[in-house]
């Protein structure tokens, strides 16, 4: 089998993304069904997003916005005339037995979103273009019953909950991107989180992975240096994370080159990325190019976007995520070094967030960046994605330098908070967690370990003063680490003065 | 006007989800011809001055505010329905796709 640096020496991955957002509006696209995410079974379905015979879709006007919005932060031109599409497949996710969607003619088409990563050789600016950005609508969600672990394979029957049938989604579908080299894996990511800070930024969804709101295809492909042209592709689904999407990538470059050392063909198909091993396992083969049999939607007049609408729209977008971050870090004073490192671990906004609490920036991202990253490290998952908030640490950082906590003791209850043991008053609470800064408790505690310690007490005495950490130590232990360490320090050489 | 063949018409039954026997495929691959034939006619009279239209109507964005109206109660949603359970509809098993 042949290494990472050996894959890359030998093949030119070439990347596709295909993202789907689905948007935050209060209705459906083309019915006034709510969205909320989570409600009871079928409580927010009707004739129309049911399919049922004579109800007709209504276009919600806010989709259109979102969408247009999507496309002008991409850089992408917005059509002047843009249609529906419908888009013909029987499978019980969708009750009409087509999708409305959008085909030759989407809303906005040929953008580009920059990416910057930091490689060993600093910090790169890669450009990945967009093809287009159109508008669908989601499927239904289904049960398998019978059968082993839900899966649809063996299962007796399956049942249907049509509530996400018809939330408004949007397709944001990439270019075939060259030139990322062995940074593949990191590139795709690094543009879905940019792409999630992006909608984050203009308020067109939830952007959460975890539920779904945001979820990406993953193409791939290997092509032999030289050889001029590209590789047969697979598509990876069920990326439901910033991580999986590195993951999978790399494990797909991996299981292309193996096989093409083989001497065998990459077969063109769908494969599901596996959480637990992080390997992809084939889905259904594109052996036999599917036939959606597109047609115009008779049902939808066009969209045609006028330029006072756009011009409307473009006024409302916000500061680029990437001039944002400049804008932070000049405010901040943050070497580039260390804003590259909170860029890596996106960490900018959760840190902002953590400032516009109250916290100082030096130390909400010496928080972010050192032990919530570390926790995350230790739990696999993304900082963003840790049970603690930005108010969490602004309470905890505050506690810091009131005095109430010291930094060990504020570790244990960001520990607390994240192992779900509630919010830091009551983690603080139900730990006992306090610092002895009662003198007279201080100072028995010293004269203790002096008496335990003589010949070091001696020592420190003598001018030793590096002598006395062992002394703190023990007062330290013997406080249950609940003393300020340099309030002991100060108190013990004051002591053997 | 080419030929349907009697493949295409399988291909097109297949899609649809429809079983015929060989004797329909026939029979529709002829008709078929006759009614693609009757359509093609439209050509003649759509003249390259003609643009190419979806909709009758020459009105575009039709649209709605993003506002709230009431749903159907899942009792209701799920009368019609041959099969349910758990307030969901009930299909048969799905073959021939993983997801």
């Amino acid at each position: 089998m042949l290494t990472y640096d050996e894959i890359i020496e030998k093949y030119e991955p070439a990347l596709g993304l295909e993202v789907h957002v689905e948007l935050g509006t209060k209705t459906k696209m083309f019915c006034g069904c709510p969205t909320e995410f989570g409600a009871e079974p079928n409580t927010q379905v009707c004739p129309v997003c049911l399919g049922m015979p004579g109800a007709l879709p209504f276009v919600n006007e806010r989709a259109i916005e979102s969408t247009i919005l999507i496309g002008l932060a991409l850089n992408c031109s917005i059509a002047p005339m843009s249609r529906f599409a419908r888009k013909n497949y029987f499978y019980p996710d969708m009750p009409k037995n087509f999708q409305i969607s959008q085909y030759d003619e989407p809303i906005c088409t040929d953008g580009y979103l920059d990416v910057e990563y930091e490689t060993p050789e600093g910090m790169k600016t890669f450009r990945i273009e967009i093809e287009r950005v159109h508008m669908e609508e989601d499927t239904g969600k289904s049960l398998h019953v019978g059968g082993a672990t839900g899966r649809i394979h063996g299962a007796e029957y399956s049942l249907l909950d049509y509530n996400r049938a018809g939330i408004p989604l949007v397709e944001i579908v990439t270019k075939t991107v060259l030139g990322t080299e062995r940074y593949a894996p990191q590139i795709a990511k690094a543009y879905v989180k940019e792409l999630r800070d992006i909608l984050r930024a203009l308020g067109v969804s939830d952007v959460k992975m975890e539920q779904g709101s945001l979820r990406c295809d993953a193409n791939i492909s290997l092509s032999p240096r030289g050889s001029g042209k590209l590789g047969t592709r697979s598509e990876t689904k069920n990326v439901n994370s910033l991580r999986s999407v590195e993951r999978a990538i790399t494990s797909e470059m991996h299981r292309h080159a193996q096989r093409l050392e083989a001497g065998e063909r990459v077969v063109q198909e769908t494969r599901h990325f596996q959480e637990d091993s992080g390997t992809t396992r084939s889905g259904r083969s594109k052996e036999q190019a599917e036939d959606y049999r597109y047609f115009p939607e008779p049902d939808l007049l066009p969209v045609a976007p006028s330029a006072e609408w756009i011009e409307e729209l473009r006024a409302q977008l916000p500061e680029r995520p990437s001039a944002h971050r400049a804008r932070l870090q000049q405010l901040w004073q943050v070497p580039d070094k260390e804003m590259a490192a909170m860029i890596n671990a996106g960490v900018v906004g959760i840190v902002e967030e953590t400032v516009a609490q109250g916290a100082d920036p030096t130390k909400a991202r010496t928080w972010w960046l050192g032990e919530i990253s570390r926790l995350a490290n230790e739990r696999e998952v993304e900082v963003a994605e840790m049970p603690i908030t930005p108010k969490d640490v602004a309470e905890i950082i505050a506690l810091v330098a009131a005095g109430e906590l010291t930094d060990k003791l504020a570790r244990q209850v960001v520990e607390g908070v994240i192992a779900g043991e509630g919010k830091p008053k009551e983690v603080i609470a139900a730990r006992g967690i306090k610092v002895v800064s009662d003198e007279g408790e201080l100072v028995a505690a010293i004269e203790r370990a002096i008496a335990a310690q003589p010949e070091t007490a001696q020592k420190v005495r003598d001018g030793n003063i590096p002598a006395a950490g062992a002394l703190i130590g023990a007062v330290m232990k013997d406080t249950k680490g609940q003393a300020d360490a340099a309030r002991v320090r100060e108190l013990l050489l004051g002591l053997l003065a | 006007m080419s030929r349907i063949s009697n493949e295409e018409v399988a291909r097109i039954a297949h899609l649809a989800r429809l079983e015929l026997s060989a004797t329909e495929i026939a029979e529709l691959a002829g008709e078929m011809e006759a009614i693609l034939g009757a359509v093609a006619r439209v050509q003649e009279a759509a003249k390259s001055d003609v643009v190419p239209t979806s909709h009758p109507l020459a009105l575009v964005n039709v649209t709605r505010p993003d506002v709230v109206r009431p749903s159907l109660t899942p009792e209701s949603a799920l009368s019609g329905a041959p099969a349910s359970e758990e307030d969901r509809f009930r299909v048969p098993q799905i073959l021939g796709e993983e997801a």
